[in-house]
Parts: structure tokens; C-alpha cells; sequence
């Protein structure tokens, strides 16, 4: 397959997470009883007529500012015509000739160009598998306002489409207008792919890949495509221009029914709404709510709170984990005897990449008990040697079900370990003077036998003595010059 | 009829000399008498006396809303919860709608008492009530002639006494055109000024909801109470609603010497009735007499009205009328025995036998104009000799503060007549098209009569929102022409 390219765009359909539907005062909630969700507007009954809900529009902007595009100050809504029965008006709202978005990008790595973001209105869905006669319509989901992408044909693989997808996910999240879901569908996407023999060749015939589901299938159905496509080419024949859909059961993509494909969409400026107008007053507004993006923060961490850029991903990733490593560590900063901030940034992310995301993997649904405030005590905790790093686990647990700070869990339950000097250094000494021979033996290059000391003095301590604190005493008693 | 209009009914029950009770009966009376002119396409007997005897008891102790005794008509195109809305359509068969249009309920909420829908042609498409499933209205004029269209139901209602007053909508002149040859007042309001939530939709850039009645000041009456702004129609205007024209007999007298009205020589043209042309004339002349300025004005696209609408009104009806497919409601064809369905034959099925021949023809003038290589050359093109015909009248506006015109170019149309000749009969609203298409106001008065009975009609077109100017231009003329 060395020999050809795949060139790859993406159109990704993006439920917005708004109260009401696109058009209507009905609710836009997902997960109703089929069919409740149904106002006479949604339900396209005569007479009725469509109302934008502006938010719809801030969260177009938004996401338009976060991709670098240009935000139209003037754009159009245009009626798709087609007929379908969970379509009840016969034509979709949408945006044809002006959309409210063009011009932007996304980096991932590499610039991926937006052609445009447009918005338009979600249709019902057919349930063609629930009964043995019928096909079944729910039509909660109709008039569902959402955000389509489309990129310029930029993509050059299928791993490079997903990670696309995914940036988009992690963005939509963070600007909070969609939650990205792709298994409940609020996140979707088409792919249109074709291959060529050069990079500099003319794109090829491509065709159309529908009814993508996860990340997974998004890799998988386009992997499976290209290599349909290089069969053909290297078969002598040529790509017909077509739409697939990718049957995740068998792992294939098929031509869907032409009766199907063959729409002329009759779009035209849907005259029941008025051109919608974003003043630059209102851009600016819209600009200055926007959140500090997953790009920028990574950035920072690596930068400013000099993390690896390892742990600035992981942070990054999601929006409320980098929000409460953030609250953690300013929490940790702000408590007696904190040291630097490189030192307390790298102490929060340990516990939250390590911990804290593995409670979360645990029990991902179930509201996290830990606040920043309690964890940055254990950090703190933690940095100042009382508790070891197998206590820290323990110790970490036990603040997932019980109320307090870290230190006084840690009382209650024994956890803590002796790190004082004033402590340890009279049985540092105890343990040297009653082994002289040992000490000799030191002394004279077998250095190895500070395990026999540090284990003599954890002794002493009944094992809850600090082992770092105690080497390094040891250390030093046994490397200074005989008295 | 004693009561013929709304004021003069009002009046006599602010003297206690009637009750809405009474008036009520009076025109049920009416109705089942003239059962024969077709004109009711459903009555709510039950329904209107049990609101008028409530407004007998509110009139007793103060609490009556304004419009109180006012019984009112409503062509069936505009949805009354819980009554069937049909369009004179097989299409919308069975179907009973699940709100008020707002402009129904603006006028409940001011005491309009509900008496039935008038027949009409089929989703308002014709001008002569002939395209409708319940069959043809006669003109109570003179019954070989029909009413006029497309609100023929409404406009013969109000000549034939059968209510105070009816809601019609316009087009393309289906207010102006039936009121003209049913002898009444009719009046389109400006596009904006009346929400078009609940009237089921023709073309929408041009749909308007407005009065016929046998008064100016009724027609003004049921304008302020039903205009103004609505969150639920996003072409509502937001423009402030003159108060009810109180004394506008003394307004109008006075009027008379500061009116400056332009007479626009492309309405006087070739094919115009000369006994049409020679009552206008007379009507100018007096108008002169009482100290108006009267001027010949330009209107030069006024000859490419005609093409434009029904390029432009065709497409947005082919949109509209798309949710109209025999799925969720309204008329389902019998199935033909067989087990499984195919969806586009049913499809095809239910709008063949649904729609009937004028609806048709017009889905499919608009499907071609819309379609993908033809949209620029009928569509936008259309659009732009829209832009050009406001102008004109934009022009004509800075010259003058309203132009008198003719209606129709025929005294009237007999039954039968044109139903053969689409072409005869699209010609025939040369007159009225392009205040639809320039979205200003057109008042028609009475001013005459044929020998055969049929009346003459005049339109008053003015500026946008300023209904009020044609409400005291029109009062003017009306007792001029009785003079």
C-alpha cells in the first residue's frame, strides 16, 4: 500500500448540548421516552414555524473562535429538501450558501483546515430493528440543534482521522457545548476517501462512508475502505463514486442503495428566518467566556509548571481533571512549608494521574469524594515524608470514605511515618554504636551494608520510620570521619 | 341585516338594545338559510353561543373584553385548536389542530366569538374558490359568478351576512381580490404586521393574515387587536401597533386636504374593465375636488410581477407543502393488499390523491424552479426583480403616501370559466401580486356596482406599517363614492 496515498475528509455532526431544540421551545434532552419530546414544531405540524434559539448560535461562535475561523457577520438558513419519514417537515434546516463558520483549523500535529461550521437541525430516527413489520419513529430527536465540521480533504490516514475526531471531542467538551458522546451519537462523522498514486496527484474518486459509531469504527471502516480502493486500483479497475456504510458487525463497508444517494437537495434560503447576524460586539463577548483550551494548558504545565509533557496530556485530556489538578495544586501552594511549584506540580500530578484517575476508571459514574483542598493536604503529606509511598495508597482509599484531612486519617489509622531528625537521629546513633564490627565494614568500602542499618533502625521504629530520612542519616553518620 | 357591522352592533349593546346572544342566533339564522353558497366549511353553533352568552353576563357587570359581540369567520387555513383545519384539502383530512394560530387567539382573548372556517381554495392556491374539495362558493352577489379567491369563503361570508367579519389571508391578492367582487372591505396587512404562527403555510414570504368586513373601521378594529409582534414568528415586526382608530369618519374628512395619492399608469392598462377603470376615474376626480394631490406615478416592473410570484411563491409552496406526505396525519391512501409497503410508492400515492390539480401543478412549478441548474436562472433571478419591484414602490412612496389602483381587470368570473385556463387565471392578480411581493399594505373598499350586480372594488396600497394612512384614505373614499 506504500505506493499510494489516502486522502481523507471528515463532515462531523455535533449535538449541542442546549436546554431547548434549535427552533423550538421543546426539550433537547436525550434519553426521553420515545416520542415525548414532540411539540407541534418539532412535529412539523401546519402552521408552525421555526424560532432560533441564540444560544445555538453562541455555541456556533464559540466553537468558531476555538478553531481559528472566520465568524460570518451575516449568514444564511437554507431549507434541504428531501423526504424521510422521521424528517416530518419534508426538508431539514440548515445553512447551504453562507455558513456562520469558514476558514479554520485544528492541530493535531499536523494542520488539519477547516472548510466551514455550520449549524442545522438534527432529523428523528428510524428504528428499523425494534419490530418485525414496522419501521419505528421516535421524533424527540427532531430539530436537536447541531454543529457540522467539515475539513478540507487534509487527513492522511485513518489513525490520523480519529485523532482528528478525538481533538474535536476534546474540544466540544471543554467549550462545553456537546458532551461528544459518539456511542449515544451526539458526536458523528463521515468520512469521504480516496487514494492516489503521488502526493502531489490530483485527488481520486472518493467515496462516502456513513454510519461510523466510535473511534474504533471511525479507524477501522476507513482502514477497510482504503484498502478496498487500493484492490481496485491495483486490479486496473477505477473507484465509483459512491456512498458506503460500514457494517461493524461483519467489519466491511458496502454500497449503499443508489435509490438512496440520488438527491437534489433543492436548498434555498428558508424564508421563515431572518439572516443571522453576529455583531462584532457580540463575537467579543463570546470571546471573552471562552476557557483556557486543551492546547494551550498543555503548554503551560510543561512551561510554566515544568510537568513532563506526558503528564500535561493526561491532564489536559478532559476539562474537570485539569480543573481539579489546577484547584489542587493551588490548594497545595497555598499550605505552610509548600515547596517550589515545579516540586508541588509534579507531587498533585502523581496522585492525580496515579490515584485519583484510577478511583475514576473504578467507578467513573459515582460523584468524587476527594475535594482538591483534601488532596492537596495528602500531597503535602506526602512531600514532607510522613507517610510512605505505600501509605500514600492506603491512606488515599481511606479518604475516599472517610471525612477529614489527610493528616488526621492518617493519625487515626497509624499511617504515619517518623521523618523528624530530632527523632531519628539518637536511634541512628544507638543502632551504629552497638555494632561496631558492621560499621567497620563500611567504613573499609562494603557499602551495601547500609541495608543491615537502615533495617536495624526501622526496627527501632516498628517499621513506620521515614526509610529515605533514615539512608540519608545513615549516610551521613557513617561518611563523615571517625570520631 | 340590522347588524351588518361590528361598530354599528356594538353600539346597539352598549345601549342594551341587543345582546351577543342575539346577534349570535341571528347570523346561525343566516348561515342555515344560505347553506346553499357553500360558504361554511363547518359551523361551532354550540361553541359560539356558549362564548356569547358569557359575554352577555360580562357585559352585565362591566367585565367584557373589547371586542366583545364581534362574530367572526375564519378561513380554513388557520389553525382553532380542536377544529379540524383542512385547507379545502383531501390532503389534510381528519385532521383537527392542537393550537391557536396566534392572531385566532389574540382576537379570542379580545372577545371575538368563533362562529366557523370558510371554504376556500386549496391551500390558498386560485382566484375563484374553485380549487377546493367541498366544491365551489357562490357569489351571493349574483350566484352564476364565483366569489373570487383564493379567500372567496370569507369574503362571501361577510357580503352575504353571515358573520360581522372574516379572516382571509393573502398571497398574492386572495383578500383583496374576493373582497373586490363580493362588495366588502378587505384588507392585507403589511408583511410582519400579523404573526403567521398558525396559518398553515402557502409561501411565507408572502403569506399575510388580514379582515374582510363591511366597515373600514371594523377592518381597523380587527387589525390592532390581532398585530404586533410574536416570539413564535420570526418574521413578526417588531414595529409598534397604532391604537384603535377612534373617530375615523372626522379624521379621514380632514385627511382629505393634506393627502398627496399617486395613480400608477402600468394598473391602467390594456385588458382593464372600462367600467372598472371609468368608477375609479370618477372616485379620483372627487378625491381632487376635496383638495388631494392626485399624480400619475411610475411603476416600471410592475409587468414582471406576475412571472415573479408565481416563480417565487411556487417554490416556497413546494417547500411547505412537503410535509404533506400521508405519513403522521391527514389523508393515508387505502392500502392495496399488499403486505409490505414500498415507501416512495406511498409517498407518490398519498400526494397524488391528496393534493388536488392546482396544488399540484404548483409543487411542480416550484420543484423545477428550485431544482439544482435552474436556481439562478428562476430563483435567485426572481429574487432580484423582487428587490426592483419594492424599489419601485419605494420611489413611488417618496413622491406620494398612497397609490389608488384597480383590483382585478375582470368585473368578474363566472363558475366554471377559467377552471381550464391556469394561465387566464395566474394573469388576473396582475393587480394585486406585488404589494405581496413588495410586502406593503393594500386596503380594497367597494365603490360601485356593475349592472350585473357584481361589485367594483378599489386598492389603496401604502407604505409599510402604515395601515392606519389606507384605514383613513379608505373611509375618505368610500363615503365619496356614495356622495
Amino acid at each position: 500500500m506504500a505506493s499510494y496515498e489516502t486522502v481523507i475528509g471528515l463532515e462531523v455532526h455535533c449535538q449541542l448540548q442546549t436546554h431547548s431544540k434549535a427552533f423550538s421551545p421543546d426539550s433537547a434532552a436525550f434519553g426521553a421516552r420515545p416520542n415525548h419530546h414532540v411539540d407541534p414544531v418539532s412535529l412539523g405540524h401546519p402552521g408552525t414555524l421555526p424560532v432560533l434559539n441564540r444560544r445555538v448560535v453562541d455555541f456556533a461562535v464559540r466553537l468558531g473562535l476555538a478553531t481559528h475561523s472566520r465568524i460570518a457577520p451575516r449568514s444564511v438558513l437554507a431549507r434541504k429538501h428531501y423526504f424521510y419519514p422521521d424528517l416530518p417537515k419534508g426538508y431539514q434546516i440548515s445553512q447551504f450558501e453562507d455558513p456562520i463558520c469558514t476558514g479554520g483549523y485544528v492541530d493535531i500535529g499536523r494542520r488539519i483546515r477547516l472548510t466551514r461550521i455550520h449549524i442545522e437541525e438534527d432529523a428523528g430516527k428510524s428504528l428499523h430493528d425494534q419490530d418485525p413489520e414496522s419501521t419505528l419513529l421516535d421524533l424527540n430527536r427532531c430539530g436537536v440543534p447541531l454543529l457540522e465540521i467539515v475539513t478540507e480533504p487534509d487527513l492522511r490516514s485513518a489513525r490520523e482521522a480519529s485523532l482528528f475526531l478525538q481533538k474535536v471531542r476534546q474540544l466540544v467538551r471543554y467549550l462545553g457545548i456537546s458532551d461528544g458522546n459518539m456511542e449515544e451519537g451526539s458526536l458523528r462523522c463521515d468520512a469521504n476517501v480516496s487514494i492516489r498514486k503521488a502526493s502531489r496527484a490530483p485527488l481520486g474518486v472518493k467515496t462516502e462512508i456513513k454510519n461510523m459509531n466510535s473511534f474504533r469504527h471511525v479507524e477501522r471502516a476507513i482502514e477497510y475502505e482504503v484498502a478496498r480502493q487500493v484492490c481496485v486500483a491495483k486490479a486496473g479497475g477505477t473507484t465509483r463514486e459512491q456512498t458506503m456504510l460500514w457494517d461493524p458487525i461483519r467489519q466491511e463497508t458496502r454500497p449503499m442503495r443508489s435509490k438512496e444517494q440520488a438527491h437534489d437537495y433543492r436548498y434555498f434560503p428558508d424564508p421563515d428566518l431572518p439572516p443571522i447576524v453576529v455583531t462584532p460586539e457580540a463575537c467579543a463577548a463570546i470571546k471573552a467566556t471562552l476557557p483556557e483550551l486543551p492546547d494551550a494548558r498543555h503548554t503551560r504545565y510543561v512551561t510554566d509548571l515544568g510537568l513532563p509533557a506526558y503528564d500535561a496530556g493526561v491532564l489536559t485530556d478532559e476539562r474537570p481533571l485539569a480543573d481539579y489538578f489546577e484547584a489542587v495544586l493551588a490548594a497545595l501552594l497555598a499550605l505552610d512549608g509548600a515547596p517550589g511549584v515545579h516540586a508541588c506540580a509534579k507531587a498533585a500530578s502523581n496522585l492525580v494521574m496515579g490515584d485519583v484517575l484510577r478511583a475514576l476508571k473504578a467507578n467513573p459514574s459515582a460523584g468524587f469524594p476527594v475535594s482538591a483542598q483534601r488532596l492537596a493536604s495528602l500531597a503535602h503529606l506526602r512531600m514532607s515524608g510522613a507517610i510512605s509511598s505505600s501509605g500514600v495508597q492506603e491512606l488515599f482509599m481511606l479518604m475516599m470514605t472517610q471525612k477529614g484531612t489527610a493528616k488526621e486519617i492518617a493519625m487515626r489509622h497509624n499511617l504515619l511515618q517518623v521523618s523528624d531528625d530530632a527523632a531519628l537521629i539518637p536511634v541512628v546513633a544507638q543502632v551504629l554504636a552497638a555494632n561496631p564490627m558492621q560499621v567497620e565494614q563500611y567504613r573499609s568500602g562494603k557499602k551495601s551494608i547500609i541495608g543491615f542499618f537502615i533495617g536495624q533502625v526501622m526496627h527501632g521504629f516498628e517499621g513506620s520510620a521515614d526509610p529515605k530520612r533514615v539512608r540519608v542519616l545513615l549516610s551521613k553518620a557513617l561518611d563523615s570521619p571517625a570520631p | 341585516m340590522r347588524w351588518a357591522t361590528f361598530g354599528s352592533t356594538r353600539a346597539a349593546l352598549a345601549r342594551g338594545e341587543t345582546t351577543c346572544e342575539a346577534v349570535t342566533t341571528t347570523f346561525l339564522r343566516a348561515i342555515a338559510r344560505k347553506r346553499h353558497l357553500n360558504i361554511y366549511t363547518y359551523v361551532d353553533a354550540e361553541g359560539a353561543l356558549r362564548t356569547a352568552r358569557e359575554q352577555d353576563r360580562q357585559l352585565a357587570t362591566g367585565e367584557a373584553p373589547p371586542l366583545a359581540g364581534l362574530v367572526l369567520a375564519v378561513k380554513d387555513v388557520l389553525c382553532i385548536r380542536n377544529w379540524p383545519v383542512t385547507c379545502a384539502s383531501r390532503m389534510l383530512d381528519g385532521f383537527n389542530a392542537v393550537y391557536d394560530a396566534t392572531a385566532v387567539a389574540r382576537l379570542r382573548r379580545q372577545g371575538a366569538i368563533l362562529i366557523g372556517r370558510t371554504n376556500c381554495d386549496e391551500f390558498a392556491m386560485g382566484s375563484s374558490n374553485e380549487n377546493s374539495c367541498y366544491g365551489p362558493v357562490l357569489n351571493p352577489r349574483n350566484e352564476i359568478y364565483a366569489p373570487g379567491g383564493s379567500s372567496g369563503g370569507s369574503a362571501a361570508a361577510v357580503a352575504a351576512g353571515l358573520c360581522h367579519a372574516a379572516l382571509g389571508t393573502d398571497t398574492g391578492g386572495s383578500i383583496r381580490q374576493p373582497a373586490a367582487l363580493c362588495g366588502v372591505v378587505g384588507l392585507k396587512p403589511t408583511y410582519g404586521r400579523v404573526s403567521r404562527y398558525g396559518l398553515v403555510a402557502f409561501a411565507s414570504s408572502f403569506d399575510c393574515i388580514g379582515p374582510l368586513t363591511n366597515s373600514v373601521e371594523d377592518a381597523a378594529l380587527i387589525l390592532a387587536a390581532m398585530a404586533g409582534v410574536d416570539e413564535r414568528d420570526a418574521t413578526s415586526a417588531p414595529v409598534p401597533v397604532a391604537p384603535e382608530p377612534v373617530g375615523l369618519t372626522d379624521a379621514a374628512r380632514c385627511a382629505g386636504a393634506a393627502l398627496r395619492v399617486g395613480v400608477p399608469k402600468e394598473f391602467f392598462g390594456e385588458g382593464l374593465d372600462s367600467t372598472i377603470r371609468c368608477s375609479i376615474e370618477a372616485i379620483l376626480h372627487r378625491l381632487r375636488a376635496a383638495g388631494a394631490v392626485v399624480k400619475d406615478v411610475a411603476m416600471p416592473h410592475t409587468r414582471y410581477g406576475i412571472a415573479t410570484y408565481y416563480i417565487l411563491a411556487t417554490a416556497e409552496a413546494s417547500s411547505n407543502l412537503g410535509r404533506y406526505d400521508g405519513l403522521r396525519y391527514g389523508y393515508r391512501p387505502a392500502p392495496d393488499g399488499r403486505k409490505r409497503i414500498d415507501l416512495h410508492a406511498l409517498y407518490a400515492q398519498a400526494r397524488s390523491e391528496g393534493f388536488g390539480k392546482e396544488v399540484k401543478r404548483r409543487i411542480m412549478l416550484g420543484t423545477y424552479v428550485l431544482s439544482s441548474g435552474y436556481y439562478d436562472a428562476y430563483y435567485a433571478k426572481a429574487q432580484r426583480v423582487r428587490a426592483l419591484i419594492r424599489e419601485d414602490f419605494d420611489k413611488a412612496f417618496q413622491e406620494v403616501d398612497a397609490l389608488v389602483t384597480p383590483v382585478t381587470p375582470v368585473p368578474g368570473i363566472k363558475l366554471g370559466s377559467m377552471i381550464n385556463s391556469p394561465l387566464k387565471m395566474y394573469l388576473s392578480d396582475i393587480y394585486t401580486v406585488t404589494a405581496n411581493l413588495a410586502g406593503v399594505p393594500g386596503l380594497v373598499i367597494p365603490i360601485g356596482a356593475h349592472a350585473s350586480g357584481l361589485p367594483i372594488g378599489l386598492q389603496l396600497l401604502g407604505r409599510p406599517f402604515d395601515e392606519t394612512h389606507l384605514f383613513r384614505l379608505g373611509e375618505l373614499m368610500m363615503q365619496l363614492a356614495k356622495d
